[in-house]
């Protein structure tokens, strides 16, 4: 019953939280560089407008890619949300991942597909630190299932720092912020236009954003789990830690450059390689 | 219900000119000026694309390519030519390459005078730009709550015709 | 159960007939015929064995005239392969296969003797059976039409099909028979047969880079065979018995004479199974016409090192052999799935895929755990499956495209709709969620984790990484759209061939969706028979979940494909910059010409490639081989 509720939960408020945490992030971001900025609510016009337009595609099979991608990244949620198995839920995204980048390479764009190519890479990058911060929870707790992570009595981050820098290091990946925006460039007339969205326009557009927000609030939740030990307090000190790693990645995204892809990845795995690493030999040691 | 106004979003193409609008253009785009705050948006792309400004005349070579862009964009859309050149052609209107200005291959709704054009007035172009999007934002609503078929279906604006690719 | 000599024997017969046989019509005809007889005897077989109480069946204790043929059929192989190593002056080679015959003759006539069964039939080798059977059945349904086309497209070459197909046959024999041997001395024989016909096969188009890399197979593979053969004569000398089970036993209950041989033996399964240092025979073996690809360089033959390392499985657990074969496997897991990256050629992305998938079930076996050999055990299925029809499909498409780069393939969908197909399944049952072979993987990693493996964790972490990296990459080779329709690539693929595609694709998918049964009445009693117990690895209740979310993922698409034709859409020209040519695939350039616009994937073979990985990576193999065997000799624990 409280699974059901969860899942419900998560299917109606992720994208409301999602667009109004991309709102914050456009307004901090502003208030950064000396700016008013847009609207709380900008997001939200965005996709409404998006929706109004004209449907376009450059192939009519763009569509389906990247409405397959939107149901199995809201099925990662609500797997997650749910309580279910952590793995199976990386594994279902990363199967969503790839129907997005079938969404870009299906088009034969020569800007969608090296933007594919680099999100190929993107993913490469960031998941060995996914599959290790699940062993990492494994090893705290003795299960995979979420539900009974979250509610157990231990609070991970205390045993499993280095998990945690590893998983935020790739969340500025998976958040597509620089310096890691290479597959998709938010930011105005960059080398490879949209990157993965250029063939997006209109209605594929908005799809592809709603589900980014179902995204961000599943790692937002994987984030939290690092944090919940199961009591009432603790939710407000999960919200907390939360935001501030969105505020981190926000100031990541407006102080660095973005950067190479083999310097990206080269990056990733070696922080992965020793953060998670260390903490996982010294886990092992410590039993 | 929003207002699509709220979020339009720019191509900008920069045809044959001296550049001084196409600066003026860019200029009022950074962050001093702070467009986003009123929901602009600076794309590359002309699928993403609602208002697509223009600067400068258009030429024998970059002809197809304006009338490229403009059919990638999705409709409803609105054009705007920002300078004299956009407008009419300009000071290049007799060379030998010149077809005239941008309402010479696709529609144009909002002329933005001046060389270069002043600031003022190419944010005074956007605001109209911005109203006339909304206006043919609703009459594509319309259309679809009708069950017309809003893609076959031409805009309000009779110049709109569609345009053919070379 | 006189259906397992049959099995055994009835291939060796065909062979003949294949090689009699010189008008094609006929031989085809046989060929078809027998491999139906095949597949039937082996579904005859299970259904005997399983009505029989599907337990330990030991069978044959008394030999003798099998063991005189066999022994005459080792002479005649080792003067075969002696005389091959003359003719083309690889006078050293000889010794690999003169050495060990004499050794396994010495063992035979005056060796201790004592009484064992010969044949041994459980849930592993019926499920080797099975595979062997079904897979190199379908294979052999798949050659007759495939051979036909090569010819037709490689005039060059002599046609020698008699000899193509008499290989085939000869190896299904020696395949049944080394999967339902008991006896040391009939493996050893089967073994060494089986590393002939896949010389022999590497080696069938006689060019000289096909000599030159079935020479290397050659070797490769007799070293196997000799470390093979000084185990099994050391066992003899020290302890007499002759039978693998009780090799294994012995193993287990840490007898001082078994730890040597089973470290040999474990040795020569990783030569078979192409793990590194020995990876580079299984790449050289591409050159082979590709149903000898499918049936012996994935699906069957180098699983055979696979299989007598899960039968060695339990003897492994804990000890420096097991720390040996798990440190090889996940270390080739790791680097082969990262050189595989920076292949273009279809078949050498499939040969390095398959060293990877190799290495993580050696990895699986090293460990020693009833869950990782659950694991392994799935994998091996699986893979069998994805890999023959992978092959098979790739052979097909090279018939048609006149290439098998997965550059070429660019909007394969398009040109060769069903072929295309056929390989986007074979693909997602390779690494996509939630199809058999990531469950597998899975699995495989939970259980490292739970045997606090540490480089296990961190091998397979990585390397799914890597994996999922080259096989993206390809899918979506296949699946952008392409506008190079107007020249007509004609699709040539043999009804025969596509009825064999036809039956893996099913089978795979039909496999996915029985996962949780498969585990619960094959897998399970096989880890019993095994250890003597057996943890579930996946609760039932995540497999039921797992087969609803393959239902939704099949569904999704489905679903969106519906939706998406349905949807009213305007097709736009792709963005570049305003200088499309109105055929997405070329642009106007400064001069104001078309451009045709060539897309490629990542390779970076610089980097990662074959050349700059491969040597560094052996090199590291053979120390820890060096190493590991000196302890294991100096006889460390």
């Amino acid at each position: 019953m409280n699974q059901t509720i969860a899942v419900i939960c998560y299917i109606i408020l992720a994208p409301i939280i999602g667009g109004l945490l991309e709102g914050l992030d456009r307004k901090v971001s502003a208030r950064m560089q000396r700016r008013v900025g847009p609207p709380l609510l900008q997001p939200f016009y965005d996709v409404i407008k998006l929706m109004k337009k004209q449907v376009i595609v450059v192939s009519p099979a763009q569509t389906f890619a990247l409405i397959s991608y939107f149901a199995l990244m809201l099925l990662t949620g609500s797997m997650f949300f749910a309580g279910m198995d952590i793995l199976l839920c990386f594994f279902v995204m990363s199967t969503a991942a790839t129907f997005l980048y079938f969404a870009a390479v299906i088009s034969s764009s020569p800007y969608a597909t090296v933007g594919a190519n680099r999100e190929l890479i993107q993913m490469m990058a960031y998941e060995p630190a996914v599959l290790l911060s699940c062993v990492g929870f494994y090893l705290i707790e003795g299960t995979f299932n979420v539900g009974e992570i979250a509610f157990s009595k231990t609070t991970d981050i205390i045993y499993l720092p280095g998990f945690f820098v590893a998983f935020v290091f790739i969340l500025t990946i998976k958040m597509r912020k620089s310096p890691f925006d290479t597959s998709t460039s938010h930011h105005m007339h960059q080398e490879i236009v949209k990157g993965l969205t250029t063939e997006m326009g209109a209605q594929n557009l908005a799809i592809f954003q709603v589900t980014e927000w179902y995204e961000n609030v599943f790692l937002m939740g994987v984030i939290g789990l690092f944090i919940m030990n199961g009591t009432t307090t603790n939710i407000i000190i999960a919200v907390v830690v939360i935001l501030l790693t969105y505020f981190l990645e926000i100031l990541i995204d407006n102080t660095s450059a973005r950067m190479k892809t083999d310097m990206m990845l080269k990056l990733s795995w070696g922080v992965t390689l020793f953060s998670a690493g260390v903490n996982l030999l010294v886990l092992m040691l410590v039993r | 219900m929003a207002k699509v106004k709220r979020s339009p979003w720019l191509l900008h193409y920069d045809g044959s000119s001296c550049n001084g609008c196409d600066i003026e253009v860019l200029a009022a785009l950074t962050p001093v000026y702070d467009a986003e705050r009123f929901g602009v948006m600076n794309t590359g792309d002309p699928m993403q694309a609602d208002i697509f400004m223009i600067t400068g005349g258009i030429n024998t070579q970059n002809a197809e390519v304006v009338k490229q862009l403009y059919d990638q964009m999705p409709r409803p859309k609105v054009v705007v030519a920002v300078g004299v050149c956009a407008c009419t052609g300009g000071v290049f209107k007799d060379c030998y390459n010149i077809l005239g200005g941008a309402d010479s291959v696709i529609p144009v709704d909002i002329y933005v005078p001046g060389c270069a054009a002043r600031p003022q007035a190419i944010i005074d172009g956007v605001v109209k730009a911005v109203e006339l999007f909304q206006q043919r934002s609703d009459e594509h609503d319309k259309l679809v709550k009708q069950g017309g078929r809003p893609d076959a279906a031409k805009d309000a604006v009779k110049e709109d015709k569609e345009v053919s690719n070379g | 159960m006189p259906v397992i000599p049959f099995l055994i024997l009835f291939p060796f017969v065909v062979a003949v007939l294949m090689y009699c046989i010189r008008v094609n019509k006929i031989r085809n005809f046989i060929a078809y015929i027998s491999s139906v007889i095949i597949m039937a005897a082996v579904g005859i077989l299970t259904v005997q064995w399983a009505l029989g109480g599907a337990g330990n069946i030991y069978l044959y204790n008394e030999t003798h005239l099998a063991d005189t043929a066999i022994l005459v059929a080792e002479a005649v192989l080792m003067i075969f392969v002696t005389i091959l190593c003359i003719k083309y002056r690889k006078y050293w080679i000889s010794l690999l296969s003169i050495v060990p015959t004499l050794m396994m003759m010495y063992v035979e006539l005056y060796g201790k003797k004592t009484e064992i069964s010969h044949i041994h039939v459980d849930h592993l080798s019926i499920l080797m059976c099975l595979i062997v059977g079904v897979i190199g059945g379908l294979i052999v349904i798949y050659a007759v039409g495939y051979m036909h086309g090569y010819h037709h497209h490689h005039t060059d070459i002599p046609d020698r099909r008699y000899y193509f197909f008499m290989l085939l046959f000869v190896f299904l024999g020696a395949m049944f028979g080394f999967v339902l041997s008991e006896s040391l001395l009939w493996i050893d024989f089967f073994w060494e047969l089986t590393s002939i016909c896949s010389f022999l096969l590497i080696g069938y188009t006689k060019e000289s880079v096909a000599v030159t890399n079935s020479f290397r197979a050659l070797w490769m593979n007799l070293m196997g065979g000799t470390a093979l053969a000084i185990g099994i004569m050391y066992f003899n000398m020290t302890d007499g018995d002759m039978s693998l089970t009780y090799l294994v036993q012995q193993g287990v209950e840490l007898s001082p004479f078994a730890a040597i041989p089973i470290a040999l033996i474990a040795f020569a399964a990783l030569t078979k199974a192409a793990q590194l240092p020995f990876s580079t025979w299984l790449i050289g073996a591409m050159v082979a016409p590709t149903p000898s690809s499918a049936l012996l360089h994935s699906a069957t033959m180098v699983k055979a090192g696979i299989y007598i390392l899960f039968r060695l499985s339990p003897a492994m657990r804990g000890n420096t052999t097991g720390m040996m074969i798990s440190l090889i496997g996940g270390f080739t897991f790791l680097i082969t799935s990262v050189m595989a990256i920076a292949q273009s050629d279809g078949k050498k992305v499939l040969a390095f895929s398959t060293i990877s998938n190799l290495g993580l079930m050696v990895a699986c076996a090293g460990m020693g755990r009833p869950e990782t050999i659950w694991a392994g055990v799935f994998l091996m299925i699986f893979h069998a499956i994805s890999k023959s029809l992978l092959f098979q499909d790739v052979g097909a498409t090279e018939n048609a495209l006149h290439s098998r780069d997965v550059e070429d393939m660019h909007g394969l969908l398009y040109i060769l709709p069903r072929l295309a197909i056929f390989m986007f399944i074979g693909i997602a049952g390779m690494f996509l969620a939630p199809f058999g072979m990531l469950i597998a993987k899975w699995s495989a990693f939970k259980a490292s984790v739970d045997s606090e493996n540490i480089l296990m964790v961190f091998f397979i972490a990585f390397g799914s990484a890597t994996t999922s990296f080259y096989w993206t990459k390809w899918m979506g080779k296949i699946i952008s759209h392409t506008h190079l329709t107007e020249q007509r690539i004609k699709d040539i693929t043999k009804t025969n061939e596509v009825i064999s595609l036809t039956v893996h694709a099913v089978l795979m998918i039909a496999l996915c969706m029985s996962f949780p049964i498969l585990s619960k009445i094959y897998v399970s009693p096989l880890l019993i028979e095994m250890f003597g117990y057996s943890d579930d690895v996946l609760p039932t209740e995540v497999l039921i979940m797992l087969v609803i979310i393959i239902l939704f993922v099949f569904a999704v698409p489905l679903m969106a494909f519906i939706y998406s034709k349905k949807q009213k859409t305007n097709v736009k020209l792709s963005y570049m910059n305003g200088v499309n040519t109105g055929a997405n695939r070329a642009f106007v350039d400064s001069f104001g010409e078309p451009k045709t616009l060539w897309l490629s994937n990542y390779y970076f073979h610089k980097v990662i490639g074959q050349r700059k990985l491969m040597i560094p990576s052996q090199l590291f193999t053979v120390a820890i081989l060096i190493v590991m065997m000196i302890m294991i000799i100096g006889g460390a624990k």
